[in-house]
């Protein structure tokens, strides 16, 4: 699962640029990750200028 | 009221090429309306502003309002500190796309084009798989509006083709990682564009210090995908250069942004719809630079609708393959050139770049020929020259 830190985000779209799956969304100040159709790649991650974003474990049962 | 309006175009995206488009498109006799999510046209400003006098005069003469500083000079320094300086043949500008951005819009509205921002689209209406408008939501009040074409300008994020079926991913490698600070209070030469080369500075890319006039200037970099992934970020690559170079400057704005600098896409339509600028991956994959080229594929594109629509011919994909060949020869044969020339330059690591950079500095600037240049180059590091023999076959 990808986490979204805080206020951090600058809304520029490079994370969605990347995304293969097409489940993150940025409105005007407002980011949205789709955490059902993510893929956990973590391309987000790596691309984001500003680590905004970062993978969490997701517990398994 | 726009929502109830049917429209034969609709630009999702209000950047330079979505209102190029615009501007081209109405004075060609369509009706078109665009769409921008953000409150403003032009802000923030996720760009560096440069742009050359040939590429900005292609579409208007610079007005005084929108440039910042003229560049007529280059300086490159070195991992090693190794500086060289030369004259521009064609002179630069750092615009300001505040009020650049602004004025294209407002162009195109004065051809007739309407432009309604704080319009979020989030899908399209598609019948019989063509495009045939779009979905969105509008002060909290979602809405569906016809439109015989849809226009993707809705840049490095490019959903507007994933919806319409094309494949506009950008890889990572091919992605870079942007940031960007307009500083002030900094000793800085007003018509010298200024660029640093090394992978401790911003490895698979570069870092840039353009002037803006009044010991102001753009500071930024842009670091590979391919790196980005080591995990230290762009920004923490800018903050340890402004650290050691401009320890004392005020920073007035951080921007940050993703530059897709990657071959334009192999498929710029679908049925209904055309892609272009950023969306279509139109930067200069060589440069960055995406303002004139992503303007080109615009007007490109507005050319296209104009001549389906007064010949009456159907937006089929078949149909719209005219904008494609109109950008091939534009700019996009060139840019899988420039793709190239990335790649190779990619391949250099600091050792290279210092051995270069001494080479050429040894010689007298006026001496500094292209040919001379380039054989300095090729004798420092060899293999550069089965770079560009790959280079000119496209192996
Ligand atoms: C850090 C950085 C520095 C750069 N420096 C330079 C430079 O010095 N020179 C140069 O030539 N180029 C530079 N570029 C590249 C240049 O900024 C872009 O190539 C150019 O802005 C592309 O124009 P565009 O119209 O295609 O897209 P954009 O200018 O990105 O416009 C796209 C618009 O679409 C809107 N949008 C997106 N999705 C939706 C939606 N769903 N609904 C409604 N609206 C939507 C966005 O809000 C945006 O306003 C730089 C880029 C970055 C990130
Ligand atoms: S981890 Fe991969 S799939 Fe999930 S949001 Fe990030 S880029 Fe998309
Ligand atoms: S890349 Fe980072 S700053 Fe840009 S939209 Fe994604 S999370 Fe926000």
């Amino acid at each position: 699962m990808i986490q979204i830190e805080g206020n951090k985000c600058d809304f520029c779209g490079c994370c969605v640029g990347v995304c293969p799956v097409d489940c993150i969304e940025v409105m005007e100040s407002i980011i949205e990750i789709d955490d059902e159709i993510c893929i956990d790649c973590d391309l987000c991650v790596f691309i984001c200028p500003i680590d905004v974003l970062s993978s969490v474990a997701t517990a398994t049962i | 009221m726009w929502q109830q309006q049917q429209f034969d175009c609709i630009v999702v995206g209000g950047g330079p090429a979505g209102t190029t488009f615009a501007q081209v498109a109405s004075r060609g006799g369509l009706s078109v309306l665009v769409l921008e999510k953000d409150r403003d046209i032009g802000m923030p400003v996720r760009c560096g502003e440069a742009i050359s006098d040939k590429g900005l005069r292609y579409f208007h003469d610079p007005d005084p309002r929108w440039i910042q500083s003229t560049i007529d000079r280059i300086k490159l320094t070195a991992p090693n500190g190794t500086e060289i300086e030369f004259d521009l043949n064609d002179k630069g500008y750092i615009l300001d796309r505040r009020i650049f951005d602004y004025d294209l819009a407002h162009m195109a509205v004065q051809e007739g084009a309407m432009v309604v921002t704080k319009a979020y689209v989030n899908g399209l209406i598609i019948d019989n798989d063509m495009v045939c408008g779009v979905k969105g939501n509008y002060l909290n009040t979602p809405f569906e509006i016809q439109a015989k074409f849809v226009i993707g300008a809705d840049g490095v994020e490019s959903r507007v083709g994933r919806w319409g079926g094309l494949r506009t991913q950008v890889k990572l490698k091919d992605m870079e990682s942007g940031i960007q600070k307009t500083v002030s209070g900094i000793e800085v030469q007003s018509n010298k564009f200024e660029f640093y080369l090394s992978r401790e500075w911003a490895p698979g890319g570069y870092l840039w210090v353009f002037p803006k006039g009044n010991k102001s200037a753009n500071i930024g970099l842009a670091i590979s995908g391919y790196y980005a992934k080591e995990g230290k970020s762009a920004q923490k690559f800018l903050d340890e250069f402004l650290q050691w170079k401009y320890p004392e400057c005020s920073v007035l704005t951080t921007v940050v942004g993703g530059i897709p600098v990657d071959k334009t896409l192999k498929c710029m339509v679908a049925d209904g719809l055309m892609l272009v600028g950023d969306a279509a991956h139109t930067v200069n994959p060589m440069t960055g630079g995406g303002i004139s080229s992503g303007m080109m594929s615009g007007m490109a594109a507005a050319e296209t609708a104009i001549e389906l629509l007064h010949n009456k011919k159907e937006p089929t994909r078949a149909n719209l393959n005219s904008y494609e060949k109109k950008w091939r020869k534009l700019r996009g044969k060139k840019h899988e050139k420039y793709y190239r020339i990335k790649e190779a330059i990619f391949r250099f690591d600091d050792d290279d770049l210092n051995r270069i950079a001494d080479g050429i500095a040894a010689v007298k600037e006026e001496d500094r020929s292209l040919r001379k240049l380039f054989s300095i180059a090729v004798s420092k590091k060899p293999t550069l020259l089965i770079d560009v023999m790959r280079l000119f076959t496209g192996l």
